[in-house]
């Protein structure tokens, strides 16, 4: 098979290369990182005052671990280590369920962004004169644009034509004779299901590789992808605190993403104890971000359930591999591609004064797409004796849940006391999705 | 001459119907007239029962969601033309319908009509003056 390198030096860097680079941009790290208001406080309280008080890796152990939390209360510039004037990009979750978070970029920060992507293009085989059609939503949201940087770079034709309207991602598959697609596997299942209806045929198609993440799903799924196409789909996985996409990215050899490690110090933790775990074993996935200047991130807890694959790749990479995301360590939904949290729902519906103190999440899967069923019991005080104001009731819960969680679920409406309630804490969420 | 009709909402689950007659039925509650509006996830069972009061504590003493609205009964022959004769006065006299069912008497010639108006008493006294038999609270309690 033949292997392409973007950074060959840095891509087979031996082990203890790798860790002198490791150490180096750490190093240059916590220096940044002393000039936010946020990691001044808590790198002084373990001595850490300056870079030079880092004489080993084994001193990253010193740092406390970094929560979604953190960037919450210190939103919105408590992790800033630059003036304002020095920052071109921001990027920011929605903060629908509360707080935002933000994540800031210099034109450095986003230039080793794009050279990690860059990678992550190349190790797959694509390169200039594939046309790169991005799938994935642009905006706030890092998938997108953290693709089109990465793509751009190598030199591919890149279409930002970003999420949704399946009819028009198919008509421009097929006259830009799209080569390579960058999309969540269940948009790519759904697209595979529009094609018959429109009547286009897979080899009226020109389309060699998919670029497959943004949620979790199996080998049969990424499988199923390559049949059905006919091409190679790799995982990408990414997350915004770590600029977005680029973090780790199969190679050729589809067996687990390389964590690009000269940028994101990796470590597997039990999520209950933080205790490091041994490669191969499945725990809570933490980050260190050592190559953006303007909101340094130290172990970084990213909720992701996952395990390093022991052993070296064919493909020559040092870097290790990360295994697919097997689950998280909180109870947010991932539903088609989007991050839903139960509270954000419950928020909703609770302030609807007709809806009466029980509800539940159910998430199945329909053909390729998953669908959220949003179930709640009326409150009997509030009905009127009209079918046709449950119908308003039903629209207007539906309207307010995709409003705040940006997927429209479909709702329906159920008798006070139809609905379980658990001892204690009640179950709310049900999620009938197979996990194969 | 406004008459009470219970509404209760019944969620798509199998013998719901079944349990809401069989609670009135086994406390000697008389349904009089009965009709349902479904949607696809639900139904609303709407009745019209001899004992309404007791009917309507019964109901939410058992944890249905009911309603009690107010409805105008007419008693037409049970022959043809009998509605149509009672709906050209309503249409003679601008009085909308939000909707309507029909019931047969078991022990009379007669059929049950039940209108829900926006304004059940100017319909009732419309009806009465064009000479309709309008069916009143003791009559109803009386069957």
């Amino acid at each position: 098979m033949q292997i392409t390198y973007w950074n060959k030096e840095v891509e087979t860097a031996d082990d203890s290369s790798l860790k002198s680079l490791q150490l180096k941009r750490f190093k240059e790290t916590i220096g940044w990182a002393l000039q936010t208001p946020f990691y001044k406080r808590r790198l002084g309280k373990v001595g850490i005052n300056s870079a030079y008080d880092i004489k080993s890796l084994d001193d990253l152990k010193k740092i406390p671990f970094a929560t979604k939390d953190d960037l919450r209360q210190n939103f919105p510039k408590g992790l800033l280590s630059l003036d304002m004037k020095d920052i071109v990009r921001i990027h920011s979750s929605s903060g629908t369920t509360g707080i935002p978070t933000v994540i800031y970029f210099s034109r450095e920060d986003i230039d080793n962004w794009s050279d990690l992507v860059a990678r992550c293009v190349v190790t797959t085989g694509a390169g200039p004169g594939d046309v790169f059609q991005n799938m994935m939503t642009y905006g706030l949201f890092t998938g997108g644009l953290g693709l089109h940087y990465g793509a751009e770079r190598v030199g591919m034709t890149v279409i930002p034509i970003g999420g949704g309207n399946t009819k028009r991602q198919i008509k421009t598959m097929k006259d830009f004779q799209t080569t390579v697609v960058h999309a969540t596997p269940s948009y790519l299942l759904h697209i595979h299901s529009v094609l018959a209806e429109e009547k286009i045929k897979i080899d009226e198609l020109s389309l060699r590789k998919a670029y497959i993440g943004a949620e979790p799903h199996s080998e049969n799924i990424r499988l199923k992808i390559e049949q059905l196409y006919g091409i190679d789909a790799y995982n990408s996985y990414g997350l915004s605190e770590m600029n977005g996409p680029g973090v780790a990215f199969e190679c050729v050899y589809k067996c687990g993403m390389h964590i690009w490690e000269d940028a994101y110090i990796t470590e597997i933790i039990d999520p209950a104890t933080g205790q490091a775990l041994p490669d191969g074993e499945i725990g809570e996935v933490v980050f260190t971000n050592v190559i953006r200047r303007a909101t340094p991130l130290l172990r970084y807890r990213t909720r992701d359930l996952a395990c390093i694959i022991p052993g070296k790749c064919q493909c020559g990479r040092t870097h290790r591999r990360l295994s697919r995301i097997t689950g998280r360590t909180d109870d947010m939904l991932i539903i088609n591609g989007v991050n839903v949290f139960p509270s954000q729902i419950e928020e909703v519906v609770m302030k609807i004064p007709e809806v009466g103190t029980n509800y539940l999440i159910e998430v199945d899967k329909v053909g390729a797409l998953d669908k959220l069923i949003v179930k709640v019991e009326i409150y009997s005080k509030m009905f009127r004796g009209d079918a046709s104001q449950l119908d308003a009731l039903k629209g207007k819960i539906k309207d307010e849940l995709r409003a705040s969680i940006t997927i429209s679920p479909s709702v329906e409406l159920h008798e006070p006391g139809f609905l379980p309630v658990s001892e204690g804490k009640a179950k709310r969420v049900i999620d009938n999705r197979p996990k194969e | 001459m406004k008459i009470k009709q219970l509404s209760v909402f019944l969620e798509n689950k199998k013998g719901r119907l079944f349990d809401v007659c069989s609670l009135l039925g086994s406390n000697g509650i008389n349904i009089r007239a009965l009709t349902i509006a479904e949607t696809e996830s639900f139904g609303v069972l709407r009745i019209v029962v001899d004992k309404t009061e007791q009917a309507s504590k019964l109901l939410s003493e058992n944890n249905f969601t009911a309603n009690v609205t107010d409805v105008v009964a007419v008693e037409v022959g049970d022959k043809p033309g009998g509605l149509a004769a009672v709906l050209k006065i309503l249409n003679d006299n601008n009085v909308n319908i939000e909707y309507m069912y029909g019931f047969v008497e078991k022990f009379s010639e007669n059929a049950l009509l039940v209108f829900r108006f926006e304004d059940a008493q100017t319909a009732a006294d419309i009806l009465v003056k064009n000479k309709v038999k309008v069916v009143t609270k003791q009559e109803i309690e009386g069957l």
